[in-house]
């Protein structure tokens, strides 16, 4: 016993120095936020959240979330089949470029798309031209979200299909199984809590981005202001106690996202045992 | 490396997922991304240099570049303390705990901007005390390292958590009944095991933080030459319609970046190739 | 178990892909004028309360006259920021910015304004005009009476950043044609003085809505260089009593410019309603809420009526002093000018 453990008192230090470092880090930000958020009364907290803008900013961070995340996932998947199941010349700097995204600054992540879309950039006279609007739209809002989450299901999945090895998929094919078939009753049920996983994480970062979408969303009210803009542009109106409720509404998702985290990594070790 | 391209296997769908893998991964990532190196390849290799090279970029780069390290520095000694205490002491509420590792990963980068520079400006619940003992916390260099650190800390936890646990108490065991101490095992076996995990999540910490700027615009207070991160210097460089600065700064940024990555890579291949010859 | 978890997976594909098209469709049909018009103003930091009431009054108003509905939509932020975003195709169909130069930028940089836009409507395209005043605290602690005082050791200033915010760059030019004035034209002591001004800037947030919030929210600094407007909005709505304005000995004719931005508007169908917009600016009903919102007006019963809110000072314009936007722009806050040349020093 004692040859793994530390004396108690170091332990009891231990412990003292991480929850001091955690509450002062983690825990302190988090209640800031609601205090300042019910600072006037749950009766102002719920009006400022009913307010037009608030709800349009809502629905458009929702709708980036419900295009991005699909789109990634469906990427995900089908790289992960590409890159746990074959062998090929590459596949490490494949993988780099995968997750590319992740060291990209969020303002880079902006600046590309307006230097290819933007009314001076590449493709900026042309889509004009045909009257495509795509930056300051709802289109470049969706576009560096779906850039900037890139990689999240993709590095969840591809670990997860690796530990797997192909056995069960080659056993499914000899056995006289299509392909697609094996993918579906084999592969994908195999992963499905990965997947999960990946949804929510993705999920999470596509709803909070800030900086990429700020560069490319021109901060039209009630129009391209996704929440975590909104945020901002309440607390540049002093309006605190409406910018921290919507930032509120924000905190409380990644609550219940950390919650749903537990909850599939509990079923996962329990599935591994 | 010679060889054919793709080892034979009984699996389908190969070219086509990988055919989608690049298709998308070109039309999302890599076509954007090379419009940055097309639009400096415009400015020529002289002005390039030249923009980089200014003083107030340069400046940005150090406070980006130092402060993002120091921030990693913290997290890799706190990251590391709170990754043991969590994986071999038993405390109320450690579940809770586990699970708020992540917050700062699921928590929008805005939202963590507002709160932290509410907590340490001087009124704040935290910059009070701070102010009385004559450090100034949100809008200087040291209130950047704070938003750095917050956004930080899960990248070193979570890579570090994993090989802890796996630790095999053998290892520890024998190293005790050949008359190590507690420290000597700690030093000498399970710290030189945990390196490669804590360099890699240290690696990931650092460049997330070097390129973040939801969290700390807010908290910066955006003083050129003094509190005026890189991300944000580009930001003002677009602000007065300089593209080609922007884009050159961006380039500076993203090439400093793979170069630490790279080393960083190379670091973690040299240790565990050593650790296999041991 | 397995099936139902799969087929939940499929819905939300399917119900995350079914998004897109009417995202797409939606764009679309924006372009496609209606009865229900909807304009697009954008505009700068210190204007959200402005526009807000003259939005619903011009609406209507155009309700009335016309018997159509019509949605202005507004976008704030630094005005360098906003000019650079309609530059990169952000479709303001109006853009009322915070100096004549940023939509001389527009205009410059693309050909959705006509060079000569400020010739277009009466007194340099600015409809209402501001100025540039301290706001200190309660009881003026430090005693700021003057620019002198600001450039005094131990005081702290707040002001946005003069390369991106329009507001600062009025407060950097009224500093210094303070200062050319009282150094009589020495360009060096010009420079010394405007530099000691910036050293004791603490905070240079990028707009001036930025510096507002570090100077009242979290109590940073000892005077803060504002718009007039921005200063009262400060004392009757943030702080009763907690704070006091402060008229220098000498400021800046701030004309913030309006323009029709001829391209979008031709191609959202909007130019009647865009020109309608700013022409109402021009009233007197318009007037009067620019009065209201503390922005001087033009029209001269206007400024008779609300006279006793506004202090009589001394202007200095840009045209006089600075030779204009463009030589302003040039000398000073280019790279390499003026202002890189105080921060740069170390």
């Amino acid at each position: 016993m004692g040859a793994r453990t530390e004396p108690k008192i170091i332990q009891y230090l231990l412990i003292f120095l991480a929850l001091a470092f955690f509450s002062l880090f983690i825990v302190l930000p988090l209640v800031c936020v609601f205090h300042n958020a019910l600072a006037k009364g749950w009766s102002i907290y719920l009006t400022t959240l009913q307010d037009k803008d608030a709800i349009s900013a809502m629905k458009l961070t929702m709708i980036t979330a419900l295009v991005a995340v699909p789109l990634n996932l469906v990427f995900g998947v089908v790289a992960s089949w590409a890159i746990a199941k074959f062998d090929f010349r590459g596949k490490n700097f494949l993988l780099t470029l995968i997750d590319l995204p992740l060291s990209v600054s969020p303002v880079i992540a902006g600046l590309i798309f307006i230097l290819l879309f933007g009314a001076q950039g590449l493709l900026g006279p042309w889509l004009m031209a045909h009257n495509i609007k795509i930056v300051f739209a709802m289109p470049a809002v969706i576009l560096v979200t779906i850039f900037v989450t890139f990689p999240i299901v993709a590095r969840e999945l591809i670990p997860i299909m690796k530990s797997q090895g192909n056995e069960e998929e080659e056993a499914a094919i000899t056995l006289g199984a299509s392909g697609w078939k094996t993918f579906w009753l084999v592969s994908v049920p195999n992963i499905r809590w990965g997947i999960l996983y990946g949804i929510i994480l993705c999920n999470a970062r596509a709803m909070g981005e800030f900086g990429a979408v700020s560069v490319v969303s021109g901060h039209i009210r009630g129009l391209t202001n996704t929440l975590p803009l909104h945020v901002e542009i309440l607390y540049n109106e002093y309006q605190s106690v409406a910018a921290f409720a919507a930032a509120s509404i924000l905190a409380l998702l990644a609550i219940f996202t950390l919650i749903a985290k537990s909850i599939v990594e509990t079923v996962i070790v329990r599935k591994s045992i | 490396m010679s060889g054919p391209f793709v080892r034979k296997s009984i699996l389908p769908g190969f070219s086509l997922s990988l055919g989608f893998t690049i298709f998308y991964l070109s039309l999302i990532v890599l076509i954007p991304l090379s419009m940055l190196f097309l639009k400096t390849a415009s400015l020529g290799f002289k002005e390039f240099l030249e923009v980089i090279m200014e003083p107030r970029t340069l400046a940005a780069y150090r406070l980006s570049f130092g402060t993002a390290f120091v921030s990693a520095g913290i997290n890799a000694v706190f990251g590391f303390i709170v990754a043991w205490v969590l994986v071999r002491y038993s405390f109320p509420g450690k579940r809770i705990v586990d699970a708020l590792v992540d917050f700062p990963l699921a928590l929008p980068t805005a939202v963590a901007g507002i709160a932290l520079t509410e907590l340490y400006t001087p009124t704040g619940w935290v910059g009070q005390f701070l102010q009385s003992w004559g450090i100034k916390g949100a809008f200087s260099p040291f209130g950047i390292t704070i938003a750095l650190t917050f956004i930080g800390l899960p990248f070193v936890v979570r890579t570090i958590q994993p090989v802890l646990e796996d630790l095999d108490p053998q290892i520890e065991e024998a190293a005790a009944s050949l008359g190590a101490n507690r420290w000597q095992t700690l030093t000498g076996v399970i710290f030189p095991i945990i390196f490669p995990a804590l360099l890699a999540g240290v690696t990931l910490a650092l460049a997330r933080a070097i390129g973040e700027y939801g969290s700390v615009i807010f908290i910066a207070g955006n003083m050129p030459m003094k509190t005026e991160i890189a991300p944000l210097l580009i930001m003002t460089k677009l602000e007065q319609y300089d593209y080609t600065g922007a884009t050159a700064i961006a380039v500076g940024m993203l090439l400093i970046s793979f170069l630490l990555l790279a080393t960083a890579n190379f670091f973690q291949w040299l240790t565990s190739k050593n650790l296999g010859k041991t | 178990m397995k099936k139902s978890w799969l087929m939940g997976c499929i819905t939300i594909l399917i119900f995350g892909l079914a998004f897109i098209l009417p995202a797409s469709a939606q764009n679309a049909t924006q372009n496609i004028p209606q009865t229900k018009i909807t304009l697009l103003n954008v505009s700068y930091d210190p204007t959200r309360e402005l526009y807000q009431a003259f939005n619903k009054a011009f609406a209507d108003n155009w309700l009335t006259k016309t018997g159509n509905t019509v949605e202005i939509n507004q976008s704030h932020g630094g005005s360098g920021k906003q000019a650079r975003a309609v530059i990169d195709g952000l479709e303001a169909d109006v853009v009322t910015l915070a100096l004549a130069y940023d939509i001389d930028s527009i205009a410059n940089l693309t050909d959705l304004i006509p060079k000569d836009w400020q010739k277009r409507l009466l007194h340099n395209s600015a409809p209402y005009t501001s100025t540039i005043v301290f706001l200190v605290r309660k009881g003026n602690p430090k005693n700021i009476k003057d620019w002198d005082d600001l450039a005094k050791h131990g005081v702290s200033v707040i002001t946005p950043n003069p390369k991106t915010s329009g507001g600062a760059r009025w407060n950097y030019l009224a500093a210094w044609g303070y200062a050319l004035k009282k150094f009589g034209n020495e360009e060096n002591k010009v420079k010394e003085f405007v530099s000691e001004i910036y050293k004791n800037v603490p905070v240079l947030d990028s707009g001036a809505r930025g510096s507002t919030t570090t100077f009242v929210e979290r109590k940073i600094g000892d005077v803060l260089i504002a718009w007039e407007n921005e200063a009262y909005l400060v004392v009757n709505q943030l702080g009763k009593g907690e704070y006091e304005i402060v008229m220098p000995s000498m400021s800046i004719l701030a004309e913030p410019s309006v323009a029709l931005v001829d391209k979008n508007v031709d191609r959202h169908g909007t130019r009647e309603v865009a020109k309608a917009y700013l022409e109402y600016l021009y009233s007197e009903a318009g007037q009067e809420i620019a009065a209201k919102n503390y922005y001087r007006p033009r029209l001269e019963s206007v400024m008779a009526k609300y006279a006793s809110k506004f202090q009589k000072v001394e202007l200095i314009t840009i045209d006089e002093v600075f030779g204009g936007w463009a030589n302003a722009q040039k000398t000073h806050f280019a790279d390499k000018g003026t202002f890189d040349q105080i921060y740069q020093v170390k």
